[in-house]
């Protein structure tokens, strides 16, 4: 039958499969022979790291969904029921919990893993940009979810974030009735965040994949920041990466372990323990630790609108990097002044992180003012001049060749000679 | 490709045939098995009966406000229980009857607790398609041998609670209970 793939597989019934719906083939091709730099960092397992999260949460949401009550009179009570009564919902609960916070730390060193070695840069602008809407439905996701246990914090963080969108003129106030559905944050509320926090996992899902799909086109970055060259620059994804990656979710899950069993509410606000009293607001109003950059931000402005719009645009200029960053060397290895501002730009975001977690007051006002003015200068100042003045250092030839030398370099004394560079 | 990924994928049998690559990929696997279902476990058997679902298992019932000839229905683990005071009549016929009479034959002894045989306690709940038969407000039909009465198909139960006219096939179930005083007992 013309039309049908040839499968390769000796297995009888994955065969029959395979002819029919290629899943195996494609499973060979783009995890198991797939040619990998094999220079790889374990600054490249936190993309798989992501994955893994991802995998966890949905698993663990679906079950604390089973028991969860989208209604104000009884939500608070049903997350008890689920600590409480449900077996092992405590475990669930948890888990769910401080995955959460496990998600965004994996997801912010994979972003700053992409911004030091430029995988950012063409030919994978489209890639960093369809991380960036990850990291915008990651923080919608959570958002919501924060909402639904129905805390005190759960209740005036919704509350507060929600207004946010008045500031915007004329229209502003109605877009805010219409997300609420009432006049203040409530049970409609409550129930479309429910919805909504179950739907958007599942969009992530699709562009995670799509995500990793423009990256099998493109082929992974590597921390020289160079082209792969030959195949003798690449290893097999399987077994190399597979190894690699087990231990690295290993360590992962270990420290996700410790969370859950040794300190689970370590990184919760206390105030989220007391459910939700529309009538009186708890005495600091703070998200949790992830969103604590960007309230920095919204907050260091003193106009409402401005503030909004400058908050939202610390995430919006994300998108436009690859086309801000004018330097045609990709890897911070080889930039020596984009080395350690890249690294002052991380200290800006903890200054950041840090202020908002205070009161907007004194010396904290100063320096997330500071702090933001940093954040923007790197991306819309000092990127765009680095790259035409910096002096990038040599790069070398290719992957291999800083190991096997020009030509493949002679012996060392009492070793084996290495093999020629393969031609590609 | 280099050199090594041939290696990877072919594993070159020592004179024993078992390398120590087998062994480590039997460890890896079983570790990510035994891994796999300690994940699983506590998922799954969240959707087992909480502990307020198991609290409500068990119900006590007060036996003092039925008085002789009278029936009460409780609700037990969602289902229904029916509760009857028999009288004297009532146990007499029960306890007469011949066995080979009986489509499921069972001795009334063996339905009742011992002292206490004026006391029927049953699983209200027709074992033809599990309609609630009628029988226990004086103004519903008993049925020809003065116990319940199914409307739905016919079937007919005696005061035992035991199926004399079909289509029911069994008696009526019994569920667990036991005295905790005599006018007290515990179902479930």
């Amino acid at each position: 039958m013309a039309g049908l793939h040839k499968s390769e597989f000796a297995n009888p019934v994955v065969n029959w499969i395979d002819t029919r719906l290629p899943i195996f083939t494609m499973m060979q091709k783009e995890y198991a022979v797939f040619p990998t730099p094999k220079n790889f960092n374990y600054l490249w397992n936190f993309g798989a790291l992501a994955v893994v999260t991802l995998t966890v949460m949905i698993l663990t949401g679906i079950f604390l969904a089973m028991n969860y009550q989208p209604n104000t009179q009884l939500a608070f009570g049903s997350v008890q029921h689920i600590m409480r009564d449900v077996n092992y919902g405590w475990l669930i609960r948890y888990v769910h919990q401080n995955g959460a916070s496990m998600f965004f730390i994996v997801t912010y060193i994979h972003i700053f893993r992409g911004l030091y070695y430029g995988s950012y840069k063409t030919p994978r602008e489209l890639l960093w940009m369809m991380g960036v809407v990850i990291l915008l439905l990651m923080m919608a996701t959570a958002f919501m979810g924060y909402v639904l246990p129905w805390g005190q914090m759960s209740y005036w963080g919704a509350t507060v974030i929600t207004n946010l969108f008045s500031a915007f003129p004329i229209v502003g106030p109605k877009i805010v009735t219409l997300l609420w559905g009432g006049f203040s944050v409530d049970n409609p509320t409550l129930n479309r965040f429910f919805a909504l926090h179950y739907l958007l996992p599942f969009v992530l899902v699709g562009v995670v994949f799509l995500h990793v799909a423009a990256l099998h086109i493109t082929g992974s970055n590597n921390p020289l920041g160079i082209d792969v060259k030959s195949p003798q620059d690449t290893v097999p994804f399987h077994p190399y990466y597979t190894a690699k990656d087990s231990i690295g979710i290993c360590v992962f899950l270990a420290i996700w372990a410790a969370f859950v069993f040794f300190a689970p509410n370590v990184l919760g606000d206390p105030n989220n323990f007391i459910p939700a009293n529309p009538l009186q607001t708890p005495a600091d109003i703070v998200p949790e630790w992830y969103f604590l950059p960007y309230y920095a931000i919204l907050r260091s402005v003193p106009n409402k609108l401005l503030g909004v719009c400058m908050m939202f645009g610390s995430l919006l200029v994300l998108f436009v990097l690859p086309w801000l960053d004018t330097s045609r060397v990709r890897s911070a290895r080889f930039r020596p002044v984009y080395r350690w501002l890249i690294w002052v730009w991380v200290a800006a975001f903890v200054v950041l992180g840090y202020c908002g977690m205070h009161k907007p007051e004194g010396i904290y006002v100063v320096l997330s003012r500071l702090a933001t003015i940093y954040y923007y200068l790197h991306f819309l100042v000092i990127l765009p001049i680095l790259g035409k003045l910096e002096r990038p250092l040599p790069l070398p030839e290719s992957i291999s060749q800083p190991v096997l030398g020009r030509r493949g370099g002679g012996p060392l004394p009492g070793t084996a000679a290495a093999k020629p560079m393969e031609k590609a | 490709m280099a050199d090594t990924s041939a290696a990877a994928t072919s594993h070159h049998a020592a004179a024993g045939g078992v390398t120590k690559r087998d062994f480590l990929q039997l460890i890896a696997l079983s570790g990510a098995a035994i891994g796999a279902g300690a994940i699983a476990w506590p998922l799954i058997d969240s959707m087992n009966p909480s502990k307020d679902v198991l609290a409500l298992s068990a119900v006590d019932v007060d036996l003092t406000p039925v008085t002789e000839g009278q029936g009460i229905t409780i609700v037990w683990q969602g289902k229904p229980i029916f509760v009857r005071h028999r009288t004297a009549a009532e146990i007499k016929s029960a306890q007469d009857v011949k066995l080979s009479d009986l489509i499921d034959p069972q001795a009334d002894a063996a339905r009742v607790k011992q002292g206490h045989d004026q006391w029927i306690v049953l699983i209200g709940i027709c074992t033809h398609l599990g309609c609630v038969p009628l029988g226990n407000k004086p103004s519903d039909p008993r049925g020809d041998w003065g116990g319940w009465f199914c409307p739905c198909h016919g079937s007919q139960y005696d005061t035992s609670g035991r199926v004399r006219h079909g289509p029911a096939p069994l008696n009526l179930a019994l569920p667990p209970y036991a005295f905790t005083s005599d006018t007290k007992i515990k179902v479930g």
